[in-house]
C-alpha cells in the first residue's frame, strides 16, 4: 500500500526519530511511504489556543496537500483528531484521509504482531486526544503485546491527563506541573524503564519531567518501539 | 457588584492553592468509582444522557414561552413570582421579602444561584442573620420561619419546584417555614412534569445514587399544609446573552451533577477557589459568558483546562465542555485582536501561522532551530537555554521543573533528503 506519511511539525522538528521509526516499520510491513514535501502543521495548537483565523489558513493548506492522498497515517493521535474533528469546521469539507498510527495498523492492515522486539518493561500513557477524541481503545495495547520481549507495566490513574495541555502547560505551569508530577511517580512506580504514548509532545511533558528528576525512565514514542527489531535496539 | 475578590489570574489563584496542603484526592475518587457503578448498572445511559440533551436544548430555545407558562402555573398555584435582571436585583428582592414580612433570621439552603447573587453577604448587610439548615439543631428547625433556597429544575406546566437536598434537614426546611423563597435560573425551567423522569434518573446517577436521597417537589401553597407563603425569584444575570451564543448556550443544559468537578484534574489539585462563584469546568465555560470575557480574570478561565475531555465523557447532558472552552478561548483572542497594540502571544501564534503557510519560511525556520541545537550541544545542554533572554519569560515557565527536549542534529525532512 502507498501510504503518504504526516509526520506532524513537532516530530518534524523535535522528533524526527518518531518519523523516521514509522517509515521502517510501514516499510519492513511492506508499504511504500510517502513524504509530502510541502507539508507544515497541522493547525491544532492554534485551534485549540483560540486563534481560529489562522487555523483556518492551515487547515485549508492542509486540505489542499492531503486531499489527493488515498491514505494519509501520522504518528500523533491529536493531530489525527485535529483533522478528524475540526478541520471540516474551518473548511466547510470533508478532511483528508489521515489515520493515527495504531488505528492504520489495527484497522486498515489488520495486524496487531508487527514482528517487533524490545526487551524492556514498558508503561503505557493513554494520552487525552487517543482515549477521548480519537478514541484507540485499545489499539496501542494490542499491539504492545505483540511486541517480543516487552513487559506491559500496568500504570495506576492510567487515563488520567499528564498535564500538557498545549498552551497549557506554559499559561497554567505550575497546575500542568502538578498534574506531570503524578503521572511521572505512577510512571516509575511500576518499576518500567520506559514509558510510551502516541503523542511527542504529551511525551514531550512527561519525558521532561522524567529527565529533570534524572529518573532513568525513558519517553518513548510507541513508533519506536514498533520500530525496533531487537538486536540494535530502538534508534534514539 | 459582587464580595468574591477574583484574583488577577485562574493561573495565580492557583498556584496559591497548589503552594498549600495537597486535596485529598480519595472523597471524589471515591465518588467516581460509585458514579461508574450507577451508571453501569442503567441499561441505556447514553440514550438517556442524549434525551436530557434535547429536552434541555428544546427548553433554552422555547424559554420565553416556558417563563411565561411557569409564572401563570405559579401565580395559579398560590405562589409570587418575582423577575430579577442580575444578582444585586435577585438579592434586593429577597432582602425586601424576608424584611417585609419582619423578619431578622432566615436559614439559608446555599445553592449554585444562592452563591451566584451573593445572597448571604447581602441579608448580613441588610442585618439580617443568616444560618445554614446543617447548623441548626431540629428544635430551631420546627421553629423556622423563613427559608430562602435554590432548586434544580422548575417545571412550566405546574408550577412545581423540584429541590433536591442532600440532608433530611434541608429537606426539612422546605415544608416546615411560614415563608419559602426560592431563587432559580430562568434556564432550569422544563417543559413537562413527565421530564423529571429522564432528569432525575440522569441527576442522581450522575451523583453516584439509585435515587436522590430526598427530593422535595412543591407547587405555589397548600392551606392548612407547609409554607403560607411562597415566593419564586427568577434570575437571568446574563443568562439571556448566553443564549445567543449558539456554541455557548450549551453550557445552560447543565443540571448542577457535580460530576466534571470530580473527574477534572485541574479542580482535582487546585480546588474550587481559582474559579471563582462556580467551581470546576463548567464554571470555567459558565462564569466567563455570565461576567463577559473582557476582565483578564474572566478572560483566564476558559485556558484553565488541558481540554482532556474527561468532564464531556460523564456530563449527564452531554455539555462539549472542552468544544466551548475553545470557543471561548477564540472569543478572548477576538477580543484582543481589536486592542490597537497586539499582545506578545497574538504576534507570536500570527507569526507562526505566517511560517506555517509556507514551505520555505518553514525550512528556513526548521533550519535555524538546528543551528541552535549544535550551538546548545556546545554549550552546555538543554538547561542553558534558560539563559538565551529572548526565549527565556516562555521557556523559563518551561524549564522551572520539565527539560526541553534535546534538539535533533536534522530534522525528519532532511533525514527524508538524504534518503534518496
Amino acid at each position: 500500500m502507498r501510504v503518504a506519511l504526516f509526520v506532524s511539525c513537532v516530530n518534524d522538528a523535535l522528533y524526527p526519530r518518531t518519523g523516521r521509526a514509522v517509515v521502517r516499520l510501514l516499510e519492513r510491513l511492506g508499504h511504500e511511504v510517502v513524504f509530502e514535501p510541502e507539508q507544515t502543521c497541522c493547525g491544532q495548537t492554534h485551534w485549540t489556543t483560540g486563534y481560529h483565523r489562522e487555523a483556518e489558513g492551515l487547515a485549508v493548506r492542509f486540505a489542499e496537500l492531503f486531499s489527493r492522498y488515498e491514505t494519509v497515517v501520522t504518528p500523533s493521535a491529536s493531530c489525527a483528531a485535529t483533522v478528524r474533528t475540526v478541520h471540516p469546521r474551518l473548511t466547510g469539507g470533508a478532511p483528508p484521509p489521515v489515520h493515527e498510527l495504531t488505528e492504520f495498523l489495527v484497522d486498515v492492515l489488520g495486524v496487531t504482531d508487527v514482528g517487533a522486539c524490545f526487551p524492556h518493561r514498558v508503561a503505557y500513557h493513554p494520552t487525552c486526544h487517543s482515549l477521548r477524541v480519537s478514541r484507540l481503545g485499545d489499539r496501542p495495547l494490542r499491539l504492545l503485546r505483540a511486541v517480543r520481549g516487552l513487559e506491559l507495566a500496568d500504570l495506576p490513574e492510567a487515563e488520567e491527563c499528564c498535564g500538557f495541555g498545549g498552551a497549557f502547560a506554559l499559561k497554567n505551569a505550575d497546575t500542568s506541573v502538578a498534574m506531570a508530577a503524578d503521572k511521572v511517580r505512577h510512571v516509575r512506580g511500576t518499576g518500567a524503564d520506559v514509558v510510551c504514548a502516541v503523542d511527542d509532545s504529551c511525551l514531550a511533558h512527561i519525558g521532561g519531567m522524567l529527565s529533570r528528576l534524572r529518573s532513568g525512565v525513558r519517553a518513548v514514542h510507541l513508533a519506536q518501539i514498533l520500530a525496533a527489531t531487537g538486536a540494535e535496539g530502538e534508534e534514539r | 457588584m459582587t464580595p468574591f475578590t477574583r484574583p488577577v489570574k485562574f493561573a495565580e489563584a492557583a498556584g496559591e492553592a497548589l503552594a498549600g496542603p495537597r486535596r485529598d484526592p480519595r472523597p471524589a475518587a471515591e465518588r467516581q468509582r460509585r458514579r461508574a457503578e450507577a451508571v453501569a448498572e442503567l441499561p441505556g445511559w447514553e440514550d438517556l444522557r442524549r434525551a436530557g440533551e434535547e429536552l434541555k436544548d428544546r427548553a433554552l430555545l422555547d424559554l420565553g414561552t416556558l417563563l411565561e407558562r411557569l409564572e401563570d402555573a405559579v401565580v395559579r398555584a398560590g405562589g409570587k413570582v418575582h423577575w430579577a435582571r442580575d444578582a444585586a436585583e435577585a438579592a434586593r428582592v429577597v432582602t425586601r421579602l424576608v424584611q417585609a414580612g419582619g423578619r431578622e433570621e432566615v436559614v439559608e439552603l446555599a445553592s449554585a444561584v444562592t452563591r451566584e447573587i451573593g445572597l448571604a453577604g447581602a441579608l448580613a448587610a441588610a442585618g439580617i442573620t443568616v444560618r445554614g439548615a446543617e447548623l441548626s439543631p431540629r428544635e430551631r428547625l420546627l421553629s423556622v420561619e423563613t427559608v430562602v433556597s435554590g432548586a434544580h429544575f422548575l417545571v412550566a406546566e405546574t408550577g412545581t419546584v423540584v429541590a433536591l437536598e442532600p440532608e433530611e434537614d434541608g429537606r426539612m426546611c422546605l415544608v416546615l417555614p411560614e415563608t419559602l423563597i426560592t431563587v432559580a435560573g430562568i434556564e432550569q425551567v422544563v417543559p413537562r412534569l413527565r421530564d423529571l423522569e429522564v432528569l432525575l434518573q440522569l441527576l442522581a446517577r450522575s451523583s453516584g445514587e439509585r435515587m436522590s436521597p430526598h427530593t422535595a417537589m412543591w407547587a405555589g401553597t397548600t392551606a392548612g399544609d407547609g409554607p403560607r407563603e411562597f415566593h419564586l425569584v427568577l434570575l437571568d444575570n446574563g443568562r439571556t446573552a448566553v443564549l445567543k451564543d449558539e456554541v455557548g448556550r450549551a453550557a445552560l443544559r447543565c443540571i448542577g451533577c457535580s460530576a466534571c468537578l470530580d473527574v477534572c484534574p485541574v479542580y482535582g489539585r487546585v480546588g474550587a477557589r481559582p474559579y471563582g462563584d462556580l467551581p470546576g469546568p463548567i464554571g470555567a465555560i459558565l462564569t466567563p459568558q455570565l461576567r463577559g470575557i473582557e476582565p483578564a480574570y474572566e478572560a483566564s478561565l476558559p485556558f484553565a483546562s488541558t481540554l482532556c475531555g474527561a468532564c464531556a465523557d460523564v456530563c449527564p447532558v452531554r455539555i462539549d465542555i472542552p468544544g466551548v472552552l475553545v470557543h471561548l478561548r477564540a472569543k478572548v483572542v477576538e477580543s484582543r485582536r481589536r486592542r490597537p497594540v497586539p499582545t506578545p502571544e497574538l504576534a507570536l501564534m500570527r507569526a507562526a501561522a505566517w511560517t506555517m503557510s509556507d514551505r520555505r519560511r518553514y525550512e528556513r525556520a526548521l533550519a535555524r532551530l538546528n543551528r541552535w541545537g549544535g550551538l546548545l550541544a556546545r554549550g552546555g545542554g538543554v538547561r542553558g537555554l534558560s539563559g538565551l533572554s529572548g526565549l527565556s519569560i516562555l521557556s523559563g515557565r518551561w524549564t522551572d521543573a520539565r527539560d526541553l527536549p534535546v534538539l535533533p542534529r536534522r530534522t525528519f525532512r532532511d533525514w527524508w533528503r538524504s534518503r534518496r
